[in-house]
Formats: C-alpha cells, sequence, structure tokens
C-alpha cells in the first residue's frame, strides 16, 4: 500500500517481483542494486537458503527522485518461485502496489510459468486484490538461451490484461530497468487517478 | 491500487514522534520503531546511528508475518507480541492492529519493562493510527492528495538520475 509521509516528504511504494522457481526474479533485484548509485539505494536483504535459492524474500529500497517534492521510494521484494514455498510468497504479497511476473522463456518452464501466474492470481484474490486493476508488467526473461519460446506463444498464453510486455536478459541487464520503469510508472499513475 | 494510499500529515507524525520518544525514555531503550504490516516504517526515535530501521522494518514486518502465518496453522489468530533476545541487543515487536511497534533494547533495560511500556502506549498508538487512516480515506475520496497533476514527463524524469 503506499504510504505517503507529509513530514519526510516521502512516497513508499511497493513491488513484488514474482514468477516460477529459477526465472531470475532476484537476478532482476541484483541487477538493479548493482546499477544503482550508491546514495539512490539501501541494501539488498536476501533471506535465501545455503544454495542461494529464495527462502522467504530479497528486499531493496530504491529511491527515484523527487515529484512535487516528495521523494518517491520504491520498495522492491521478490517471492520465492518454488512451489513449495507457497505459504510464504503469498506472505510477501500483502500491500503490493505493483506486481512483476518474470517469465523464464525456455520452453521446458512453459507450464512452470502459466501455473506460476495462476498461483499469483490466487494469492491477490485471497487479499481482496484483482491483477486486473493491479499495475503490472509482464517480463519474458532469458531471451539469450538457445531453446526459447517466440514471444508471440508466450504473449498470447501469458498476457492477462494487455499489460506492457517486455523482453529481457537479467543476467546482463537487458530489458530490466524498462521492466521496473514500466510498472513503476503504473503505480505512480494509480496514485494520480486516486 | 490494491487499496488507497495511507497519507500521514505532520501533525500525526509529531503525536506519534511523541509517543514513541516517551516510550523509549519510559523504557530505557535504545531505540523505538513503529512500522505498518506492510514493511514500511513510520516513524523512529532513538539512536539510530547505522542502523538500517528501512531493512528493520521490512524483515519485521515479514517476521510477523510468518509468525502470523505460523499461529493462523496452529489455530491462533496470530501472536501479538514477539521477542528475540540477543547476547547484547534484543527486540520487542507489538502487533497493534496493522502496525508494528518495535523496542530495540540492550542491558540498560530488560524484556519485562519494554513489555510492560509497550502495552501502555498500544492504545495510543492504535487510536492514531485509526484516525490516520481516516484521514487518509478523507483525502482519497475528496481529490486533495497531491499528485493529481504528476504529469507523465514528472514520471519519466524520475529515472534519469538513478541509474549510474
Amino acid at each position: 500500500m503506499t504510504f505517503i509521509n507529509y513530514a519526510s516528504r516521502e512516497i513508499n511504494c511497493k513491488i513484488v517481483y514474482y514468477g516460477p522457481g529459477l526465472c531470475g526474479k532476484t537476478t532482476n533485484l541484483q541487477h538493479i542494486y548493482d546499477s544503482t548509485a550508491p546514495q539512490a539505494k539501501g541494501k539488498l536483504i536476501s533471506l535465501a537458503t545455503e544454495t542461494d535459492r529464495t527462502l522467504f524474500f530479497d528486499f531493496m529500497p530504491l529511491e527515484l527522485g523527487t515529484v512535487r517534492g516528495f521523494k518517491t521510494r520504491f520498495h522492491l521484494y521478490t517471492v520465492p518461485g518454488q512451489v513449495f514455498y507457497e505459504a510464504s510468497r503469498k506472505l510477501i504479497l500483502k500491500g503490493v502496489d505493483g506486481v512483476v511476473f518474470v517469465a523464464d522463456s525456455q520452453e521446458e518452464r512453459m507450464d512452470a510459468n502459466i501455473e506460476a501466474v495462476y498461483n499469483l492470481e490466487e494469492n491477490l484474490r485471497s487479499y481482496g486484490y484483482e491483477l486486473m486493476k493491479l499495475p503490472y508488467v509482464l517480463q519474458l526473461n532469458k531471451r539469450d538461451l538457445p531453446n526459447v519460446v517466440p514471444t508471440s506463444d508466450l504473449t498470447a498464453e501469458l498476457q492477462r490484461k494487455g499489460e506492457p510486455i517486455v523482453e529481457a536478459v537479467a543476467s546482463t541487464g537487458v530489458g530490466v530497468f524498462d521492466t521496473l520503469k514500466a510498472v513503476a510508472k503504473q503505480v505512480l499513475t494509480e496514485l494520480r487517478k486516486s | 491500487m490494491a487499496n488507497s494510499p495511507i497519507l500521514l500529515r505532520e501533525q500525526r507524525y509529531h503525536q506519534i514522534k511523541a509517543v514513541l520518544a516517551r516510550l523509549r525514555l519510559d523504557s530505557s531503550a535504545r531505540l523505538v520503531v513503529l512500522v505498518d504490516k506492510d514493511g514500511q516504517q513510520i516513524a523512529a526515535h532513538g539512536e539510530v546511528g547505522e542502523l538500517d530501521t528501512t531493512s528493520l522494518a521490512s524483515l519485521v514486518a515479514g517476521n510477523v508475518a510468518a509468525t502470523g502465518g505460523m499461529a493462523k496453522l496452529i489455530g491462533e489468530r496470530e501472536f501479538p507480541t514477539l521477542s528475540h533476545e540477543g547476547e547484547r541487543e534484543s527486540i520487542h515487536i507489538s502487533v497493534i492492529s496493522r502496525i508494528l511497534l518495535v523496542v530495540v533494547f540492550d542491558d540498560r533495560s530488560s524484556l519485562g519493562l519494554v513489555k510492560l511500556r509497550s502495552k501502555q502506549v498500544s492504545q495510543e498508538l492504535a487510536a492514531a493510527f485509526a484516525e490516520i487512516e481516516r484521514e487518509s480515506e478523507l483525502s482519497a475520496t475528496d481529490g486533495s492528495l497531491p499528485f493529481g497533476e504528476i504529469t507523465d514527463e514528472e514520471i519519466d524524469s524520475l529515472f534519469s538520475p538513478t541509474i549510474n
């Protein structure tokens, strides 16, 4: 939920990166962290297993510039993608202002993508949120791999509501900021509406 | 948007800060932080020093969400307080409706004192936050939010200086 603090002149919003296991959610955050000026970011917190799989969430605060005298801060979270972390995955969605769905473009991950989109819709609904009404971006990640599904097929299967689609290679940073920008823009536009 | 934004006006902020300052003094704590359940820091008072209170807020919210999930699994609504005792520093968290009162303390204080003093200010903070929610809803419906006029150019320009 967007938090506007008049005393410190700050707007805080929560963005969640969602998607199947190993799709590149943490890699997105890591790239944002590595490419951002030190004064614009806080620490990158990773609650991960010993094998570097996300156990609970990754978190980083990112300060983007000032708008109308208010500093805009985005709190970026990832969820654990592995199916059996369902309980903790759901918790992270609470109070979300915008969602990025990171799809793994590889052919063998198609079913996992579809399952994760349904899971996202279901978990949002359990908090009374509708994906259709939420700022949302679909990122097609790992476009550099040889066995990828054509973007038209991924779009046909995964796009829910005409949301922006960004092709990405998160490991090299391609499309990472375009994705963030697309979702941040929708979140701020929603604020304008309310 | 999932919910209407929460607006914290200056007057309420100072009211909350005063409660936190009093609690810190009465409980001999190092630091007192108020966080919402989504992980946003509302206010802090005390020895912040090098402590990253933004990360602390997000981890406290994750901690409370996880233990809340455990509570539901065993048939409880939630666990209203959580304590983590370290060798030198400890943390006590009180769940007050949708806000979390976090007290960081060391051996100048004790868990019993922190629990007692936290409980004493709970109602006051709950009432203040209920007012904040009411004011936020009013502002969302009467169009007094300051962002109604944000232009696409302003939104675009936010990104340019951030990236290395």
